[in-house]
């Protein structure tokens, strides 16, 4: 099994940066999620990893070797495509044994072995099958197949399951989770979906526009997001931002928004400019007495939970609260804030200001 | 698969289908006269009003493959009797067998050259189309551009510093000459044809392969090219059907051991008078190997490309 280092790795087409002094590491036996919108690296980082791609700058170690100019076929590392890429003039046991078959195994070892892993995935019934009219479920499996069979260091997953129903994907994210529990690989898996990110990584790197925001557990990253954009992109709905008057000076644990004040964790760190506060819906109470007071204006009900959208004096602010709690529409309340859940963020760099909340070192 | 909305009307059908069959007919019927006049005699292939129905013979293909010599009746009638229904038919004309005429080894000149010059071609393009679309390629739409400007010139623009040329390297009139000269040809093609074929062919069947232990050559050779068998087949095709009609290049080229049969075929009116029916004959076994080679490729020709497995 495999712990993989990545150390300031970049790749650049021509003038084009895809993936910026990346940093991360991946523990052994982890399953890690590259999370991040469409566009911004995540397929490079992890065809530089599995050496589809040469880097341009930084170093990539496999169990301390440093791999990363080494051809696909030296590194043991397997690869789920986004698409699948079965071979389409091969069966699904072919198509499942072609790892096996540059290894050059031997035919008897290599129908035992692919018949375990078909056992494994529930296949065995589809071995001597084209793999053209295969449905998405079962593509899927043969893919991990033909991941699986040659036992390798750690798997690279490409968005596997953004080609399936959505009801689909949810069975198949279990399955997915409970066949990485059982084997126990180092998994590194490329999504779009933060849901998906959260519910299935033991960690996350969140990447944006060729960049590392932020690189922890699925907790961290969504209780201390390190940059605005991690804020915002995590959670649904999404961080509520306000703009806080004023510079912040350290030690201060107190901020006013549009001349309202509000508490926050003791602060560490301070900002000269424009600085932006964040709380997240459901660390928001109603609270007759509270500051701001703010007039609801849309619910939505989501079966244990509701989210309200309410206009306040502070700007637009969405809550969500137990469905028990009766709300109206046109309804005044006032909000109160869980000041120790509150972030503020430097809107110049993007970045969180160090505060009792976010300690002063990222993973620390 | 497309399927139009409405089902057609029996009329429809059956209009669009007489259509068929009558244009079907209308292309089909020269190739049947000359097949039919293949096997006529001499006297009916002159005949008029033109014969339909007549006396089948194999006197075409006997003077297709053969020399004969006129020999007067008291001769003749010294003669053992005939060997063969070969003789028989010569000495009908009072003429005995002279000896087989070049019309054979023309044939397998072209043969040779045809399929050699296609292989070629194909082997090199494929390469050269990979290249093209898989790595990144200094000036490579330059390139790309340069090797189809080699097609924008007619051949008999160059037909005379090839000549010149051939001359000096000892090439004209040899089975390797005018491989290497339908080769140069038909490249161009075969890249561009190719290229488009390989381009729709997803990286990652390739990249899949590199990850599961295989070279690039292994994966290029095990997992893109029967991809790209369908290219490859109608890429061969117009190379062999370019390289087989070639007429002008041939006529200039050659003259005696690597003529091909498009050179030849016309001088055979010219001996002992208008011989149609030879001429016919040859030119029915003329057309028989680009069909055969055709029917047999047409399976990949229609399969289509299998782009199943990858969900685009
Ligand atoms: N081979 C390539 N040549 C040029 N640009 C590329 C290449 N591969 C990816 N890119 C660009 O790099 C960026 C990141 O791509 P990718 O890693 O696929 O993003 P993601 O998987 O996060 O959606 C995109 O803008 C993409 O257009
Ligand atoms: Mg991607």
């Amino acid at each position: 099994m495999a712990e993989i280092v990545i150390e300031n790795l970049c790749k650049r087409f021509g003038a084009f940066t895809a993936v910026k002094e990346s940093s991360f590491t991946i523990e052994d036996g982890e399953f890690f999620m590259l999370l991040g919108p469409s566009g911004c690296g995540k397929t490079t980082t992890l065809r530089m990893i599995a050496g589809l791609e040469i880097p341009s700058g930084g170093k990539i170690y496999l169990d301390g070797e440093e791999i990363s100019r080494r051809p696909p076929s030296q590194r043991d590392i397997a690869f789920v495509f986004q698409m699948f890429a079965l071979y389409p003039h091969l069966n699904v046991r072919k198509n499942i044994g072609y790892p096996l078959a540059s290894q050059g195994m031997k035919r008897r070892e290599r129908t035992a072995k692919i018949l375990e892993v078909a056992k494994i995935l529930g296949i065995e019934d589809i071995l001597d099958h084209p793999v053209s009219g295969l449905s998405g479920g079962d593509r899927q499996r043969v893919a991990l197949g033909r991941a699986i069979v040659r036992n390798p260091k750690a798997f690279m997953m490409d968005e596997p399951l953004g080609a399936l129903d959505a009801e689909f994907r949810e069975r198949m994210a279990l399955e997915l989770r409970a066949l990485h529990d059982r084997m126990g690989a180092t998994t590194v898996y490329v999504t779009h979906d933060q849901l998906e990110a959260m519910q299935m990584g033991d960690k996350i790197v969140v990447m944006n526009n060729a960049v590392v925001e932020q690189f922890g557990t699925p907790k961290e990253i969504y209780e201390k997001p390190e940059s605005l954009f991690v804020a915002d992109f995590i959670g649904s709905p999404s961080m509520n931002f306000l703009d806080v008057d004023g510079a912040i000076a350290e030690g201060q644990s107190q901020v006013s928004v549009k001349g309202i004040p509000i508490a926050v964790p003791q602060q560490h760190e301070s900002a000269a400019g424009d600085v932006i506060l964040g709380i997240r819906p459901e660390h928001i109470r109603f609270s007759d007495r509270a500051n701001p007071s703010a007039r609801v204006c849309a619910i939505e009900y989501l079966g244990t939970t509701q989210v309200i959208t309410l206009q306040s004096d502070a700007g637009s602010i969405k809550a969500r609260v137990d469905s028990s709690q009766s709300v109206e529409i046109g309804e005044r309340v006032g909000l109160e804030f869980e000041s120790c859940r509150i972030s503020l963020f430097s809107s110049a760099t993007g970045k969180v200001l160090r505060s009792a909340l976010h300690g002063r070192t990222q993973d620390g | 698969m497309s399927h139009s909305i409405t089902d057609a009307t029996l009329r429809q059908k059956t209009i669009a289908g007489t259509l068929v069959i009558l244009y079907a007919s209308i292309t089909m019927v020269p190739l049947l006269w000359i097949f039919m006049t293949g096997f006529k005699t001499p006297p009916d292939s002159i005949s008029y009003p033109p014969k339909i129905v007549y006396q089948p013979s194999l006197e075409g293909y006997v003077n297709l493959f053969t020399t004969r010599t006129r020999v007067s009746p008291e001769k003749l009638a010294e003669l053992p009797p005939p060997k063969n229904f070969a003789e028989e038919i010569v000495r009908n004309r009072e003429m005995v067998i002279a000896g087989p005429s070049k019309f054979g080894e023309r044939f397998l000149n072209s043969i040779i050259i045809g399929f050699g010059s296609t292989f070629l071609s194909i082997f090199l393009g494929t390469l050269a189309a990979y290249a093209f679309s898989r790595f990144s390629i200094p000036l490579a739409d330059d390139l790309l551009f340069f090797i189809l400007s080699t097609r924008m010139m007619p051949p008999i623009a160059v037909a005379i510093p090839i000549f010149l040329m051939y001359r000096q390297l000892g090439l004209s009139d040899t089975h390797l000459g005018m491989i290497l000269l339908y080769t140069a040809v038909n490249i161009s093609l075969a890249v561009w044809l190719l290229k488009g074929f390989i381009d729709e062919i997803p990286r990652e069947y390739e990249e899949a392969a590199l990850i599961d232990g295989y070279t690039r050559f292994q994966a290029f050779y095990k997992v893109v090219l029967p991809q790209a068998a369908t290219g490859i087949a109608s890429t061969a095709i117009f190379c062999l059907i370019f390289a087989w009609n070639e007429y002008a290049f041939a006529v200039l080229l050659t003259s005696g051991t690597a003529q091909t049969a498009p050179p030849f075929i016309p001088t055979i009116i010219g001996v002992g008078g208008l011989d149609w029916p030879a001429v016919a004959a040859g030119a029915t076994l003329f057309l028989l190997p680009v069909m055969i080679f055709t029917v047999m490729l047409r399976k990949h020709l229609l399969r289509g490309i299998t782009f199943g497995a990858v969900r685009k």
